[in-house]
């Protein structure tokens, strides 16, 4: 989606000009857009330590209020916006997409930390979910590990922009008939059914995973149990080798 | 507690049913992602049965997958309110399987991180607590506000605000400079004066005591037997405390009380976290005004700094554990002589605290089992790992 | 505080007919179903090994362990070792939570990571994994699944949601239905020489 703002057609200088004498022009896009992205209200919903910086944000010294989004809502009916803050589990999953479900239109998607991107440090786990983006639709990516405060509150201005991009002729829920739901996955035998939903998301062409960030993460299959019914090595090797070791190969 | 009959059947022609009521995983006082079961007549709860996993995120496969290094920032996000504290029992664990030695200097550092991070935790408790009670986050405000000061500090030290990372087998990463331990001693100045401003608003409170006195009483015997740790034990009366009983660190140098409670309800739980908060500020004050100089890492370990695929603990298992804010934290590490683990396992005070959540709210009302879980101090990630 | 070998002897002649084994600085208890017998020894004797820290479950290839790790909180000692050793085929292993509450999530973790049966465990349930899960994902032949790539499963659920699955992923998850194979994550490699 483009970023531009509505820009009204009126110039600016009699704008300014205009509201010194008290009169205000503007467009109907931009009366509309400014009401909804200044009150913003978050669900209060939060999944892992990333929550606790975003109740940090919220707190005195960052303090969301500013930007009008200090109204925590615990209920999806009366969110606006949806800040996926930490690993989102193959358990928890259905339970994320259900919420995004009963929230009601216009409804925005922030995820919050590399986990809900795309399963962060963890995404080797059986039980991690890649992303929570492979369900439903997201608004604004927020990487960090946890992000700072800072950069939740540069999230959020973010979506303010976007929202500010938006016009009531074209704007999905300005339509009749709109209902955005996505299909909630199932627990299967192994994972999550299905993997992802294709409407949403689909795999990359390429695994360019080892490219960019060279070896990946498991670096070994055992196939050897270690015997501790043995005794123990003599001391001269049950301390880690004092020579300096090897330079490591570059990753 | 128990003898009381709650049923209502053939209270006259009426007759009711239980209903059973699902709180969580999403839900505002549930502290994350967890989940009850909860069966109620009327209002009082029949039986609560805990459903966990919902951010099971395979710490330990993970771990036993890569190097022992490798492993540090995850035990960071276990409880990610004392990334310092979940450091220092893994840290901990693999010194005592690798055999390695801590300079003295580290040993302290190590102190003081952890003293600083069960200030952080017991004053975010006590907010989270009191948002359970129904203050509507006003406790938060002040708790993060003290919070926001020593993180401040962690981010100087270790160079993140909540993740730290910044323990190493055998000492520390980086240097404490002088004036990063004279901001340490003005914190200890000011946070008494916010402790008496938070105990005025809080502690003679009528409304908390009357919603917190009496309610969950942990009898303890069954403290002792359910393996119960942390303040919620010693809010029980049991005198036990790891630092005291193991005396691992240098912990036997400085001088501490253990805070003990009388009942074990809310109330206890709550108040011994508070003159814990007090012998924490003692053992800071103590450990910054001794500190020596010297180094901060083994000697032996420097190398591995660079490279710490190349470290290769010998055959053998180690099982150390910590005073961690919440109880007991330990760690059981079992080396193949490789650069991976071969067991990596977390025993997790969140994950074992809870086994008695259900004996507790027995007999109470719904509107209780929020405040107890609430004292009890869970934090998903250590409980689900 | 005892050594490991005293307490091998003391345990040894208090109860006839148990075996024991130092295994470094643990007890490795040779028939699983003396472990009942063995605990209720340590929490009740002079010894007071009234806490039991922590169980854990593990796999080493040939059989399955379940490890304990007791300590006193009355004459603040410890820790004793305690390992029970069983078969991968089927793991069962006697209960310690009628003697000691604190093992009722640690076991239920073993069992969920595992599959260690625990006899006599009054509510033996998957805890982290959801029920219908199959397998034992902390064992060391888990086949974790490729997350990347459709089975006809998700495609049949998905085309019953009445959404479009696109041609190539729906062609590349019947070519894995004929060949009878799941989508399985790469395995890594080998580890590295010593």
């Amino acid at each position: 989606m483009a970023f531009s703002p509505n820009a009204s057609q009126v110039d600016d200088g009699l704008k300014s000009e205009l509201a010194k004498k008290g009169i205000v022009v503007t467009t109907l896009n931009q009366l509309y857009n400014w009401g909804r992205r200044s009150s913003i209200w978050p669900m209060q919903f939060g999944l892992a330590c990333c929550a606790i910086e975003m109740i940090a944000t919220a707190c005195a010294r960052y303090d969301i209020a500013r930007f009008g989004a200090e109204l925590f809502r615990p209920s999806p009916r009366q969110s606006d916006l949806m800040i996926v803050a930490g690993t989102v589990t193959k358990k928890m999953a259905p339970q994320v997409v259900r919420l995004y479900n009963q929230m009601a239109e216009p409804k925005y998607v922030i995820t919050m930390g590399a986990c809900s991107i795309a399963g962060g440090p963890f995404i080797d786990g059986y039980n991690v979910l890649r992303g929570i983006d492979r369900y439903i639709p997201i608004d604004v990516h927020l990487p960090g590990c946890p992000p700072r405060p800072e950069a939740l509150l540069y999230g959020l201005m973010e979506l303010q922009r976007k929202i500010d991009g938006q016009e009531i002729e074209t704007t999905e829920w300005y339509q009749k008939g709109l209902k955005r739901e996505y299909p909630i996955p199932d627990f299967g035998p192994h994972g999550l059914i299905p993997k992802f939903n294709p409407e949403v998301w689909n795999p990359r062409e390429t695994e360019n995973r080892k490219e960019r960030y060279g070896e990946p993460i498991l670096i070994g299959r055992k196939d050897k149990a270690p015997n501790l019914d043995l005794p123990p090595a003599p001391p001269r090797s049950a301390a880690p080798a004092p020579a300096a070791p090897p330079p490591e190969p570059a990753s | 507690m128990t003898e009381k009959t709650f049923s209502l059947h053939g209270a006259g022609d009426m007759d009711t049913q239980t209903l059973e009521i699902n709180i969580g995983p999403q839900h505002p006082s549930t502290h994350g992602v967890f989940r009850m079961n909860v069966v109620l007549d009327g209002e009082t709860i029949v039986s609560l049965k805990p459903v966990m996993g919902y951010l099971h995120r395979n710490h330990e496969q993970i771990a036993e997958n890569m190097s022992y290094t490798g492993s540090m920032p995850y035990t960071d996000r276990l409880d990610y309110f004392n990334s310092m504290s979940n450091n220092f029992g893994y840290a901990m664990a693999v010194e005592k399987l690798a055999n390695i030695e801590v300079p003295e200097r580290a040993h302290y550092i190590r102190i003081i991180m952890a003293e600083l991070t069960r200030l952080v935790n017991h004053v975010s408790v006590i907010g989270f607590l009191l948002n359970d009670l129904g203050a509507f986050f006003t406790p938060v405000l002040y708790a993060f506000r003290e919070r926001e000061k020593i993180l401040d500090i962690f981010e100087e030290v270790a160079g993140a605000r909540m993740m730290c990372n910044y323990l190493r087998f055998g000492g520390v990463k980086y240097d404490l400079s002088p004036e990063v331990l004279a901001r340490i001693a003005g914190i200890l100045k000011k946070f008494p004066k916010f402790l008496e401003e938070f105990e005025t608003l809080l502690t003679k409170n009528e409304i908390l005591c009357m919603r917190c006195q009496n309610v969950g009483v942990l009898p303890a015997e069954l403290a002792v037997s359910a393996s119960v740790t942390g303040p919620m034990l010693r809010a029980s009366g049991v005198n036990y405390d790891i630092r005291k009983a193991d005396n691992y660190s240098l912990y036997e140098r400085f001088k501490f009380r253990v805070p003990l409670g009388q009942k074990g309800d809310v109330y206890d739980r709550y108040y011994v976290r508070i003159l814990e908060m007090r012998e924490s500020l003692k053992i800071l004050e103590q450990a910054v005004k001794e500190i020596p100089a010297g180094d901060i890492m083994s000697k032996k370990m420097v190398p591995f700094l660079k490279s710490p695929r190349n470290f290769k603990p010998p055959v053998g298992e180690a099982y150390a554990r910590v005073e961690a804010p919440k109880g007991e934290l330990g760690y059981y590490v079992v080396s193949d002589g490789t650069a991976q683990p071969w067991r990596y396992h977390v025993r997790a005070p969140s994950f074992i605290n809870l086994t008695i959540l259900e004996d507790l709210c027995i007999g109470q009302k719904v509107a209780d089992a929020i405040i107890i879980l609430g004292s009890v101090d869970i934090v998903l990630g250590e409980l689900d790992r | 505080m005892l050594s490991t070998a005293d307490l091998k002897t003391k345990i040894e002649a208090a109860i006839p007919g148990t075996t024991l084994k130092l295994v470094r600085e643990s007890l490795l208890l040779e028939n699983p179903n003396d472990l009942l017998k063995v605990a209720r020894f340590l929490k009740e004797s002079d010894l007071g090994l009234d806490y039991l820290s922590s169980v854990t479950g593990a796999d080493y290839l040939t059989y399955l362990e379940s490890v304990y790790h007791f300590y006193s909180m009355a004459q603040k000692s410890g820790p004793v070792v305690l390992r029970v050793r069983t078969d991968r085929q089927n793991p069962q292993i006697p209960s310690l939570t009628a003697l000691y509450r604190g093992a009722e999530f640690q076991e239920r973790e073993a069992y969920d990571m595992y599959g260690i049966v625990y006899e006599g465990h009054p509510d033996l349930r998957r805890v982290f994994m959801w029920e219908g899960f199959e397998g034992w994902p902390m064992r060391k032949d888990y086949q974790q699944e490729d997350s990347e790539t459709l089975e006809m499963a998700d495609v049949a659920w998905l085309e019953n949601q009445g959404v479009k699955v696109p041609e190539p992923i729906k062609a590349k998850a019947e070519e894995l239905e004929k060949q009878g194979k799941r989508a399985l994550a790469q395995k890594p490699g080998q580890p590295e020489p010593q």
